[in-house]
């Protein structure tokens, strides 16, 4: 070997040895962003460094991916009656669908790590995909015709998984409703009750009732705090006998004996409110925490933020208040300390703050307003303890994938149907926070309306 | 509601025993695949003759104490038979079992459950022309291939053929009692 080829040869060596030990560091290291392939799609870059969020097992093949995805998202699947869920495909009658599109797996539909082609929710496929299997459409909806494919998924229609608020049937039932219902209420949050039935409610501790300022139970070691104190006063947690140590006292890994945290985070919020806490660690407030990663701060939001809070970690406390704990300051304000986008700056001028207003005011009855919550951490009904309980769903993300979700969640507690599809069609509207009438019409109740038509005169004959 | 999940649990533990009984070793040694179609065959045929008499047609059609319907969930209503089925199979299919089986018909009401593959489309026929009679046969689907088999589904009780008269979906409103209104596919891998 001459001495030229050694010297190449040992450069060689050295660069491949120095890449290699490189990414060893990386990949054992706290910053793995040299691995990402590509910019990761809006739902989980928050994450795209908890890498084994998804890839759980490096050698894992197809299965093993799909099982991460299943992992985060099964359940709101079958929640959602999922229209296509694997079962339809995994029968050998459908294995010529399969071939066109192998719906078995979600990354058919949705590749990560390919911003170039990645569209709205996500999908990675060209927007006419329904085409593969649904060519025949207009064979038994003649009313389809001509329809562009581009267009099935188009807001209002149809969507992939979700269809709750938009099967045939459905639209048949709220042909007719009025843009606004007569009665415009929702169900009030079942509070104390509802905290009170889950299992891990140490009721023993702390009975229900209320605490005067002499029982409170901050240690002497703790400084005391005039305002801290003055709000556990006015919080509804003191009217419920919760003390300083139920949040702050927390059993830490290895200690014997709880000690005394003076920043709880969520896990001491979730032993009574273990629904929120669910609801929170799954959207994109809570999601970086559910997988062990520093707090989001608005700063990594992808939508505007206001910059004084862009290095603000998001914990329960940040929207509730530590100590107050004001459920209307976090319907509305504190989501509007950081969200500084165009919807969000213009609901202060919408009909729904002013129904807001007139009720957090005493100028109207309680459960009359529409706050940023009702429509984003909406109220649903679970079943405790043989009782139904209306609590607030806290993944804020829920019915916005795709909005169409928000139809009977939110939309159709005061609207009719065919409003509310047109209102959530019409971007504009959106933009200006449903401050006029919806621009956008769209058909699919007069589809529906005509198809009956002709039926009953078919069978009239 | 006790009632349907015996039933289904019932269901659940034939078609294993049948399974176990069928499959893992004793593959090799060759079980007829025929055979193992229409012991399936009975017990599917079985729950749902008892399914639709003792549940629907009992209590949506004769006592209506509760409606039967499509959208069971909203409408707090019994699952349809049609249902019953299908969720009963996709659950065999989650569990890894190597047959598979389907509801289908010549006029579907869900026009997912019209036949597609030859031996569908021919057995299906078949079963309509020849009251009371099966058919066999195989095919290839996704480089597998399987022996096919296709019973006749009856209408065992009024409430099968009001339902489907009635639905505005449906092709044909003139089913009558004992009359085949489609047929239950199934594949067994070769
Ligand atoms: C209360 C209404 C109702 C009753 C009762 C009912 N069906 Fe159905 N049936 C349906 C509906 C709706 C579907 C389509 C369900 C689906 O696949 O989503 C269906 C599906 C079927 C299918 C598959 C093909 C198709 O039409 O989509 C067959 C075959 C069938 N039913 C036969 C029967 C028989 C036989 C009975 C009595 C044992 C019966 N049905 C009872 C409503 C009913």
């Amino acid at each position: 070997m001459s001495s030229g080829n050694r010297a190449w040869w040992g450069l060689w060596l050295i660069l491949s040895a120095g890449t290699g030990i490189f990414l060893t560091m990386q990949l054992t290291g706290e910053d793995k962003s040299v691995f990402l392939p590509g910019k990761t799609s809006n739902g989980h870059y928050q994450i795209e460094l908890a890498c084994s969020a998804c890839h759980t097992d490096p050698l894992g093949g197809g299965e093993v991916l799909q099982q991460a995805c299943m992992n985060c998202h099964g359940e709101e699947l079958e929640v959602a009656d999922d229209s296509h869920p694997k079962s339809k495909f995994t029968n050998p009658r459908n294995a010529d669908r399969v071939k066109k599109l192998d719906a078995r797996k979600c990354v058919t539909c949705h590749t990560e790590h390919r911003e170039d082609i990645t569209l709205e929710m996500g999908v990675t496929l060209p927007a006419d995909f329904c085409f593969k299997c649904h060519s025949d459409v207009a064979e038994n909806r003649p009313s389809h015709q001509g329809m562009a494919f581009t267009t099935c998924a188009s807001a209002g229609c149809h969507n992939f998984h979700d269809n709750r608020g938009l099967y045939e049937d459905f639209l048949i039932k709220h042909l007719d409703e009025p843009d606004l219902h007569d009665e415009l209420k929702l169900n009030p949050l079942s509070l104390a009750d509802a905290y009170l039935a889950t299992d891990s409610y140490p009721t023993e501790r702390y009975p229900y009732r209320v605490l005067g300022d002499s029982e409170a139970d901050r240690p002497e070691s703790v400084r005391s705090d005039a305002r801290i104190m003055q709000d556990w006063m006015d919080s509804s947690h003191r009217k419920a006998g919760v003390n300083c140590s139920a949040c702050h006292e927390q059993r830490l890994d290895g200690e014997a004996a709880p000690v005394w945290v003076d920043r709880p985070g969520h896990q001491a919020c979730s032993a009574c409110h273990g629904g929120q806490a669910t609801g929170f660690l799954a959207g994109k407030h809570g999601m970086r925490l559910a997988q062990n990663l520093p707090a989001m701060v608005p700063g990594q939001a992808r939508s505007k933020m206001k910059k004084n809070v862009h290095e603000r970690e998001v914990g329960c406390v940040s929207c509730h208040g530590a100590h107050r704990f004001e459920r209307a300051h976090a319907a509305v304000d504190a989501c509007l300390g950081c969200h500084d986008d165009q919807h969000s700056l213009a609901y202060k001028d919408s009909p729904h703050f002013d129904l807001w207003y007139r009720e957090t005011n005493g100028l109207a009855e309680k459960n009359t307003g529409v706050s940023c919550a009702t429509c984003h951490l909406p109220r649903k009904t679970v079943r405790l303890d043989g009782k139904d309980m209306v609590m607030a769903e806290h993944n804020q993300n829920d019915n916005l994938r795709p909005n169409e979700k928000m139809l009977r969640s939110v939309c159709m507690q005061c609207h009719g149907l065919r409003f509310s599809i047109d209102a959530l069609a019409d971007e504009n509207l959106i933009g200006n926070n449903f401050s006029e009438k919806p621009g956008v019409y769209i058909e699919s109740l007069d589809l529906v309306k005509k198809r009956l038509d002709l039926k009953k005169d078919i069978q009239d004959l | 509601m006790k009632l349907k999940n015996v039933v289904l649990v019932s269901g659940i533990i034939s078609s294993s025993l049948l399974l176990s009984a069928c499959g893992g070793e004793e593959k090799s040694s060759g079980i007829d695949p025929k055979v193992m179609a229409d012991s399936l065959h009975s017990v599917m045929e079985a729950d749902r003759t008892v399914y639709t008499k003792l549940i629907i047609n009992r209590l949506a059609k004769d006592e209506k104490v509760i409606k039967a319907s499509e959208h069971w969930k909203d409408d707090k209503a019994l699952v349809l038979p049609a249902q019953m089925f299908r969720y009963g199979a996709e659950r065999v299919a989650e569990k890894g079992a190597p047959f598979s089986y389907s509801l289908l018909s010549l006029w579907p009401v869900n026009k997912q459950n019209k036949p597609k593959t030859d031996a569908e489309v021919s057995g299906l026929n078949y079963i309509a022309e020849n009251p009371g009679k099966n058919f066999y046969s195989e095919e290839e689907l996704g480089g597998i291939k399987y022996f096919t088999a296709v019973y006749p589904d009856i209408a065992v009780a009024p409430a099968c053929t009001s339902c489907h008269n009635k639905h505005k979906d449906s092709p044909r409103t003139d089913f009558k009692m004992g009359e085949v209104m489609g047929g239950v596919v199934i594949r067994i891998p070769l």
